[in-house]
């Protein structure tokens, strides 16, 4: 019994490493950076894009890897902070990848982008959200798996707009980088698109009571009224308005899309508009992801997981497509190919933003946020 | 002039929720000149307290009515008995001592209550029932003034005069004007000083917690952290009105909330605080004692 068990691992033991050195000799593997914070205080924003990467290449090496290659990962720390980001690329770059996930932070991902760019390495972000990184053009290797900051102003205005048809609005904000960044992005493409904003302020958050700046808002006769900031003060504010009379159109953004807005605000969320991430938690993919990381790594993952899961997709997808390994015939594949990830059906547009994935319009319907179709 | 009395309204409103805070402030401080940092956390204690009993006497199933009445009443009574002890632990100890170091012991523990409400309930902002009544008859002048607005001015109002009558006519008031002028002499005419003191903290804390119920209910929300920009707010009505004051601290109150929402109303909500503080620096260049200040004398 024993020597049969024993002579049974032998040949288990002889026979994967003959395997593996078949794989080995016949090709390298295609190596593939992931560049983010790892260390140091925004970790907890960077670590769920290794766990992402690791479990998409784990499943595409348990298929045979891609064009025949295995997939091999090259991680690099760069703990958020532009100087320590730079050092990271360059290791990466040394070390012959084919293209990199990262980085994680707007800031470190500007200062290593150059670098990709000058050694001709596409670069899909999971999480950098500053508008310029795709939008100024500089730096066509550039994607990324989540909508710009100012994707969420564009669909908020855009909304008001077409869909509300409003013509006058208040425009109220928390005087917070969010919120005013969210509010003053709203007025300008809601100008742009005719619409009169009749009021633009900001509001001490906290305060006990704004009835004065509701009787402004009711003295300024607009139809509708955009809130940048977050649920507190939101909920504040739905409910003087109500009690005033004043039923006006309430848009809000991601910091009121949240189930703590409908708890504390009751009966007066109730019609409330709110731009927030397209709901993902119903899609197939994006659950079975999700069980994968328990599974491996025996917890709940954590900030842009899904995302970083879909951009690892999204690139091995547009190598396997292009068949190749070569800059510009990846770049053609990320923006021509679709991709079944746990966002949904993505591919990316000209200039490197996700295509099918971004951020929708809710409205607090008995209760319950509903996305808007 | 419809909208004028719009915002003159709303002022009026924010001044009376102002002053129910401020009006402990400046009992505190009239009697032992201690700017009472933890004032703002009882006042939020006082609103979680009526927000879980008030829960609980709801699930079960008594009327509306009685559950105000009840969560009120031993919310007032659950605050009273904070304020005693917090003076207990950490004022009484430090009688006598330099002012600042019983100042340092109020923001001490006016941390300490915001992290013990923070850990032992939650970080979350929590709905806050109104057990205030709705008085329809106010229904056509909603756009005005509301329910828990005229409720707010109203307890407002009668505390302000209760407090003052408590202070000018019965003895415990003689006491603690006697503490006030001169603790050492009012000791050696036979003052009970510590138990005058511990009577002064258990209203300003029963105050708080009638502010904190009201107010909670007006704004729908209460979450652990309420307690300090309202205190803030209410400690500079105070200073305002003249610290010590009752009367100032309502005026105070009142001025603040006023100049508020009109320079809100007529030219930016952006600058609201800073509303505020002009006119604070403005009257107390005018009056260095606020309002309704008494000039403290040299003492020789």
């Amino acid at each position: 019994m024993k020597r049969r068990t024993m002579v049974l691992v032998v040949f288990a033991t002889v026979s994967l490493l003959v395997l593996s050195g078949v794989q080995s000799v016949f090709a390298a593997p295609i190596k593939i950076g992931v560049a983010g914070a790892f260390t140091g205080d925004l970790a907890s924003y960077g670590l769920p894009t290794v766990n992402a990467a690791k479990l998409v290449v784990k499943d595409i090496n348990a298929k045979g890897g891609i064009n025949g290659q295995l997939v091999e990962l090259v991680i690099e720390d760069d703990q958020c902070k532009p100087e320590l980001a730079t050092n990271a690329a360059a290791k990466v770059v040394s070390a012959k990848v084919v293209a990199v996930i990262g980085h994680i932070c707007s800031g470190a991902t500007k200062a290593a982008l150059g670098i990709y760019k000058d050694s001709k390495l596409v670069t899909i972000s999971p999480s950098a959200t500053n508008p310029p990184l795709t939008q100024s053009g500089e730096y066509p290797n550039f994607f990324r798996t989540i909508a710009p900051d100012d994707a969420q102003a564009k669909l908020a205005a855009t909304f008001l707009t077409k869909t509300l048809k409003l013509k006058k609005i208040a425009v109220l904000h928390d005087k917070g980088d969010y919120g005013k960044g969210f509010a003053e992005l709203v007025k300008q493409y809601a100008e742009e698109n005719g619409v009169q904003v009749a009021l633009f302020e900001g509001i001490n958050p906290g305060a006990p009571d704004y009835s004065a700046v509701v009787n402004k808002i009711g003295n300024a006769k607009v139809d509708g009224v955009v809130w940048g900031g977050y649920h507190p003060e939101a909920s504040k504010l739905v409910q003087q308005m109500k009690d005033k009379g004043m039923n006006l159109a309430f848009i809000s953004d991601d910091g009121v899309k949240d189930n703590t807005f409908i708890e504390v605000a009751g009966k007066y969320a109730e019609g409330v508009y709110a731009t927030g991430p397209t709901d993902t938690s119903s899609n197939p993919l994006a659950i079975k992801a999700i069980e994968d990381h328990k599974k491996e790594f025996g917890s709940e993952p954590g900030a842009f997981f899904l995302n970083a899961y879909a951009a690892t997709q999204a690139l091995l997808n547009a190598i396997a497509k292009a068949k190749s390994t070569d800059y510009n015939k990846i770049v053609a594949a990320l923006q021509s190919e679709y991709v079944d990830t746990p966002l949904g059906h993505i591919s990316f547009d000209k200039r490197g933003d996700i295509v099918g994935f971004g951020f929708s319009v809710f409205q607090v319907k008995n209760g319950k946020y509903v996305e808007l179709k | 002039m419809e909208y004028f009395l719009k915002l003159f309204l709303s002022g009026t409103a924010k001044g009376s929720i102002y002053a129910l805070i401020a009006l402990g402030y400046t009992m505190v401080y009239g009697i032992i000149q201690l700017i009472n940092f933890a004032h703002g956390e009882i006042y939020m204690i006082g609103g979680f307290t009526a927000l879980i009993l008030g829960g609980f006497f709801f699930s079960n199933g008594m009327p509306v009515g009685l559950v105000l009445v009840f969560s009120v009443l031993l919310s007032i009574m659950y605050a009273a008995a904070f304020g005693f002890t917090v003076e207990k632990i950490a004022y009484r100890p430090l009688r006598g001592k330099p002012r600042l170091s019983a100042l340092i012991s109020a923001i001490g523990v006016s941390m300490v209550l915001q992290n013990f409400v923070l850990l032992s309930q939650t970080e979350k902002f929590l709905s806050f029932p109104s057990y205030l009544p709705e008085f329809n008859w106010l229904q056509p002048y909603k756009a005005y003034i509301n329910s828990t607005q005229l409720i707010i001015l109203g307890v407002t109002a009668v505390i302000m005069v209760l407090l003052t009558l408590l202070i000018k006519f019965t003895r415990i008031g003689k006491a603690m004007r006697a503490t006030a002028q001169d603790m050492h002499m009012a000791q050696l005419v036979g003052v009970d000083v510590n138990q005058v003191i511990s009577v002064t903290f258990i209203i300003g804390s029963a105050l708080a917690a009638i502010g904190g119920v009201l107010i909670c209910s007006y704004m729908g929300q209460i979450n652990y952290y309420i307690g300090f920009i309202a205190g803030i707010k209410a400690f500079v009505a105070a200073v305002l009105g003249g610290i010590g004051s009752i009367p100032g601290a309502v005026l105070g109150s009142f001025v603040l909330g006023w100049t508020e929402s009109l320079g809100t109303g007529y030219i930016s909500s952006d600058y609201e605080d800073a509303f505020a503080f002009v006119i604070l620096i403005v009257i107390l260049l005018i009056k260095p004692d606020g309002i309704l200040g008494r000039t403290q004398r040299q003492k020789v």
